[in-house]
């Protein structure tokens, strides 16, 4: 089977290969297109809350990058693409502590330095987190989401990332994790360690906090549509990175999973429209925006196993499967806020248990699925791999979310909550349109101290 | 002296300020309010939650005018603010004490 990750890193002794410097081009451009995701997203969620807690949901995103990107250089990276301490589970924690023992020339990940694969990988584990914030919008406090997002990527995604990422090299010098060797599942980008993660640690979290005030009687509409379309299209940007980076390589992988993800998702995006036309009667902003991210998820596992046609049915299916997934909170009574479980969930395990009937040897990945002739072998791994992640992260983030709440206190109070989160928690708000606090005078503002100085002529 | 407020249709103001212009009234006061009626709201959906928007936006016009105009300022509103559809707004007149005009210290009809 050709896989499309290269072994881990590691010294170049015994595998004598060059830096390739097309390659370390594209993943250091792919890094940094992975990156824009996050705040892709915050302002993707953002516009989907209403104008009183745009600020905290934006805050959500942005403290996962500060918090995760530390935590990955110190010891995250470590635990994820360190040599494996037993059975798959875990990488040596201590082995590449604070990136030790990754600087020199001869540390190379396949063709590339092993920086830029630890740059590329961290911004996997940021988005990860912050993917989980969508389901607990409006009534989640900031500090205890920090300790959260710290936790949980300690105790839930560097191990996963272990299982799925993680290669055994080539010459036995490291071992990697157990879905990635073992089970052999495919999780090209991230279905698993990414989608189905986050997705259900948002059930999880869901659970742990409860309904917001009012839910779902009062209406929650989202406040700013373009702003969600915006996010979504940065989204999109960013995940020609996020996937056809993660071949590693700037080649014929990269090429398939780039095409793959731009049909795929346009497929998404059609059936979810699709559904809403014949179920609603419109199609909507909203309905494109999320038709995105659902074909985005769902191609991210398979981009380097199916051909663009099976990209396709695989975007389509997902599509309309999420469309209609996301009434199913109403039905069972959860304040999925912003539908990660409907979305990333649901479109995590369409795209991993996908690939099991539509992988064609034609693909990089070079495996037949059911629907071309490779029997169920491909179906059962793909299916292991989805529920072995979904229910280790569903119990520890359930475990995780329940310590926070009992310790410190995860949910904000009911007058915060009703007031509004941004000023609640970040003493900021949104927007300031009009007169009253635009700007003119006796809008009822008054500067009344603080460290920062009043300047001549400020309007305060 | 009276003041006339009147509800309507936003995409009527153009119409209706003209209409006043011609009746020499030099000066309204418009806000963007909402409300309903007999149109009522209409229905939003989004990710196939469905929101009933019961408050549609209007404009509310405001105008001070002389007891003797009354009768001419509201037919004009009227005329130009009628479409025929359910929705097109109210007109109604209440009457005013005194006006003072900030800037002179003028009152009532030189204040207007």
């Amino acid at each position: 089977m050709k896989q499309g990750l290269p072994m881990l890193p590691g010294n170049r002794s015994a595998l004598e290969v060059d830096v390739n410097a097309g390659d370390t081009a594209w993943m250091l451009t792919s890094a940094a297109l992975v990156l824009l995701m996050t705040p892709g997203l915050a302002f993707f969620y953002g516009g989907m809350v209403r104008s009183k807690s745009v600020l905290n949901m934006l805050m959500m995103s942005m403290g996962a990058l500060g918090l995760v990107g530390v935590l990955w250089v110190l010891y995250g990276y470590s635990m994820a693409f360190g040599n494996d301490v037993g059975g798959g589970l875990l990488g040596a924690p201590f082995e590449f502590l604070g990136l030790n023992g990754l600087l020199g020339a001869d540390s190379l990940a396949g063709t590339i330095p092993s920086t830029v694969f630890v740059a590329f990988q961290a911004m996997f584990a940021i988005i990860t987190v912050a993917l989980i914030s969508g389901a607990i919008a409006d009534r989640a406090r900031f500090g205890p989401w920090l300790l959260f997002a710290g936790l949980w990527a300690t105790v839930v995604y560097f191990p996963v990332a272990h299982w799925v990422f993680a290669f055994d090299a080539g010459d036995g010098s490291t071992v990697g994790g157990w879905i990635a060797n073992q089970l052999k599942a495919i999780d090209f980008a991230g279905g698993t360690a990414v989608h189905i993660n986050a997705g259900a640690a948002g059930l999880a979290l869901v659970l742990v906090l409860g309904k917001r005030i009012g839910w779902p009687k009062e209406p929650m509409k989202p406040h700013n549509l373009p702003l969600v379309t915006l996010g979504a299209g940065l989204l999109w940007f960013g995940w020609f990175g996020f996937n056809a980076g993660s071949a590693l390589t700037a080649g014929t992988t990269a090429g398939v999973t780039f095409v793959n993800t731009l049909v795929a998702t346009s497929a998404a995006m059609l059936a979810w429209l699709l559904v809403e036309r014949v179920r609603d009667g419109h199609a909507t902003t909203l309905g494109a925006a999320s038709g995105v991210v659902a074909g985005l998820v769902a191609i991210t596992p398979a981009c380097s196993s199916v051909t663009p046609v099976g990209a396709i049915l695989i975007g389509a299916i997902t599509g309309a499967l999420c469309a209609l997934a996301i009434s199913l909170k109403y039905k069972l009574g959860y304040d999925d806020s912003l539908d990660v479980v409907g979305v990333h969930l649901v479109g995590g395990l369409a795209g991993t248990v996908l690939i099991g009937f539509f992988a064609s040897d034609a693909a990089p990945a070079g495996v037949n699925g059911l629907f071309y002739g490779g029997g169920v072998d491909q179906l059962w791994r793909q299916v292991v791999g989805a529920l072995s992640v979904l229910v280790y992260s569903f119990v520890l983030s359930l475990a995780l979310g329940w310590i926070v709440q009992k310790t410190v206190g995860f949910r904000a109070s009911a007058e915060a909550e009703t007031g509004g989160i941004d000023e609640a928690e970040h003493a900021e708000r949104g927007y300031d349109f009009g007169g009253f606090g635009g700007g003119l005078r006796g809008s009822g503002t008054v500067h009344t101290g603080g460290k920062a100085p009043v300047l001549e002529g400020s309007n305060q | 002296m009276k003041l006339v407020t009147a509800i309507i249709k936003p995409f009527t103001l153009d119409d209706v300020k003209a209409g006043l212009e011609q009746l020499g009234v030099h000066g309204m006061t418009v806000s963007e309010v909402q409300g309903y009626g007999r149109q009522k709201g209409h229905t939003e959906v989004y990710r196939g939650a469905e929101y009933a928007v019961d408050f549609v936006p209007k404009l509310r016009v405001e105008v001070l005018i002389d007891d003797s105009a009354t009768e001419k300022v509201v037919e004009a509103l009227v005329e130009a603010a009628r479409t025929g559809k359910i929705g097109d707004g109210k007109v109604w007149v209440t009457p005013v004490d005194t006006v003072v005009r900030v800037r002179t210290g003028e009152r009532g009809t030189d204040a207007l």
